[in-house]
């Protein structure tokens, strides 16, 4: 590898253990990690030592094991709280995924924030999950839902989004990394000029925790969402942050166990933060494991993680442009580990069909961000997304399978 | 099931299928059709357009079928067309149900009357695929239960 020399691919490919796999007949080339993420086995350890030593219900006992589930889990809780550089622990709600933490916000924020005639701001990338909450809840509202637009190359175009600013703008959510298009969002300068007009900020994080360090204090959003299973974690769980002042004043968003401090028929009080957000049994071997995957991506560390993907980005970006009939879309000066393309004589399913063949497994169709795709005016395309783990032979397969691609649809 | 080629993919982007792929059969717009089909895949794009006019007797006399979108669906679309001339719409229900029943269980003796389409048993080894296949008759079966509820 010619990535930093202290930054061992191979070593740390030897951590995920579904690597090893072979698909159709070859070695399996993992490039859907927008979709998903493999898990290090100290993340498939931990639910297994989670399930076979200290399995039981937490905040809710006082034997040993209910104890030591609790501690494990409110440590996931504070490693979180550190790897996202948040202010206090109480700041970080377990929900099941992004879309959960997304839908937490429009039923118990803007609900009671947004009313008729008010705006709530998305751009042209978002994925379905930050625009269809929105569309409801504008309609119950009677509020406007209004579309930052973005340009040829996926930039998101900041002087519309200025002008698109006013005393009626109730919220701005937008994603930090689009995952369609790869674009790195200027985060902390759409935050800055929403405070500017007394609006709320939600930042979709889903793309952007495996990538890159995101740090609340300096992005100064309000609500922060992204899911486990992206960050090399386990499906089922996901992270809302939000600013304590904003948590406190919001009512609860499910009623039930865990979110209340007492119940009489005629008045319940509802507990502190953050457990007035997580009623019921949370899915705590989840936590845990979420807790290790944040203790791997920190081991590994940024510094490295982003070097390695920045190189493999550039390199896969040559590569592909290379090739006669191979169009990406989405060409951002600052982008994430992702490479959308389309092919002019073959359409992304069979792209995705031929690859597979090979082993290679990438994303295609319209990457539930139907909008963006119109605004390229395609139906879909292919998608290969990068982790810290592929390698530029990874790169490789993928460019002998595009020919390939290109011999059968001569 | 089919035998797996030797060559992987051979059996999908074979020749007969590549072949309709390349040069779709009867996709001249009818301004005087019968039945009216479309049907649209909103999660790859696919798109698949008959239309059919049919004679004195309720045989279809006259085809025209497009499609936009992966090799699967645009040969399945000009497989399909090439088989409907001379048929009464009930016929072209009953191939409709077998084509369904051998692209999801595969059928056994009873395969005839299919044509080329069984050259898109194929498709069962990638079940994900198996939806643009049916997607054009599909679309059809939906057009003539439309034209039966207008002309009845
Ligand atoms: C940008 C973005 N937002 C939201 C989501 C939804 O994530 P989840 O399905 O885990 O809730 C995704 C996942 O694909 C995404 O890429």
């Amino acid at each position: 590898m010619t990535t930093g020399a202290a930054f061992d691919v191979n070593k740390v490919r030897g951590d995920f253990p579904l690597l090893k796999q072979q698909v159709n007949g070859n070695p399996l080339i993992y490039l859907d990690n927008g979709a998903t993420s493999q898990k290090p086995q100290s993340v498939i350890d931990a639910i297994v030592r989670y399930y076979t030593t200290t399995n039981s219900n937490v905040h809710r006992g006082v034997h040993t094991l209910s104890q030591l589930a609790t501690e494990d889990y409110e440590g996931a809780r504070a490693k979180i709280r550190k790897f996202i550089n948040a202010g206090e622990d109480r700041e970080i709600i377990f929900t099941r995924n992004t879309t959960e933490g997304i839908n937490l916000v429009a039923h118990s924020y803007a609900r009671h924030n947004v009313g008729p005639g008010d705006d709530i701001i998305v751009s042209n990338m978002e994925h379905h999950s930050n625009i269809v909450p929105w569309q409801m809840l504008c309609e119950e509202k009677g509020a406007n839902l209004r579309v930052v637009p973005i340009d040829d190359t996926g930039e998101l175009l900041m002087d519309e989004y200025e002008k698109m600013l006013g005393p009626r703008t109730k919220l701005v959510s937008i994603t930090h990394v689009s995952n369609a298009l790869g674009t790195i969002l200027p985060a902390a300068k759409i935050v800055q000029m929403a405070h500017a007009h007394g609006a709320a900020v939600l930042l979709d994080g889903a793309q952007a925790v495996p990538h890159m360090p995101v740090d609340m204090k300096e992005l100064d959003c309000d609500f922060y969402a992204f899911s486990g299973h992206k960050l090399f974690g386990p499906t089922g769980i996901g992270i809302l942050y939000g600013k304590a002042e904003f948590l406190e004043a919001m009512p609860p968003f499910m009623g039930g166990g865990d979110m209340i401090k007492s119940v009489t028929f005629e008045k319940t009080i509802y507990n502190d933060l953050p457990y007035k957000f997580e009623a019921g049994t949370p899915d705590i071997a989840g936590a845990i494991a979420l807790g290790a995957a944040v203790d791997y991506v920190s081991n590994l560390g940024f510094d490295q993680i982003t070097a390695h993907e920045e190189e493999l980005l550039r390199y896969g970006t040559e590569a592909l442009s290379s090739i006669a009939g191979v169009k990406l879309i989405g060409t951002a000066a600052h982008k994430a580990g992702i490479l959308s393309f389309v092919m002019d004589k073959a359409h992304p399913h069979d792209i995705g069909t031929i690859l597979d063949e090979q082993g290679i497994a990438i994303r295609t169709g319209h990457h539930c961000a139907q909008p963006v795709m119109q605004r390229f005016q395609i139906p879909a395309t292919a998608r290969a997304s990068l982790a810290f783990y592929n390698t530029k032979e990874d790169i490789d397969a993928l460019v002998k399978g595009i020919d390939r691609v290109l011999e059968v649809f001569s | 099931m089919p035998q797996q080629p030797d060559v992987p993919l051979d059996g999908l982007y074979g020749d007969l299928i590549m072949a309709h792929y390349r040069s779709p059969h009867n996709n001249t717009p009818l301004d005087d059709a019968d039945v009216e089909a479309e049907e649209f895949n909103p999660f790859c794009g696919d798109r698949a357009t008959l239309q059919l006019k049919l004679d004195a007797h309720g045989k279809v006399c006259g085809v025209s079928a497009r499609s936009e979108g992966c090799s699967i669906i645009r040969a399945a679309t000009s497989i399909l067309s090439d088989l409907l001339n001379d048929k009464s719409l009930s016929e072209v229900e009953e191939m409709g149900q077998k084509f369904r029943t051998l692209m999801q269980s595969g059928l056994g003796e009873e395969a005839d009357g299919l044509g080329d389409l069984l050259a898109l048993q194929v498709v069962r080894r990638y079940p994900v695929r198996i939806k643009c296949a049916l997607l054009p008759m599909v679309a059809l079966e939906e057009g003539i239960k439309a034209y039966r509820a207008k002309t009845h």
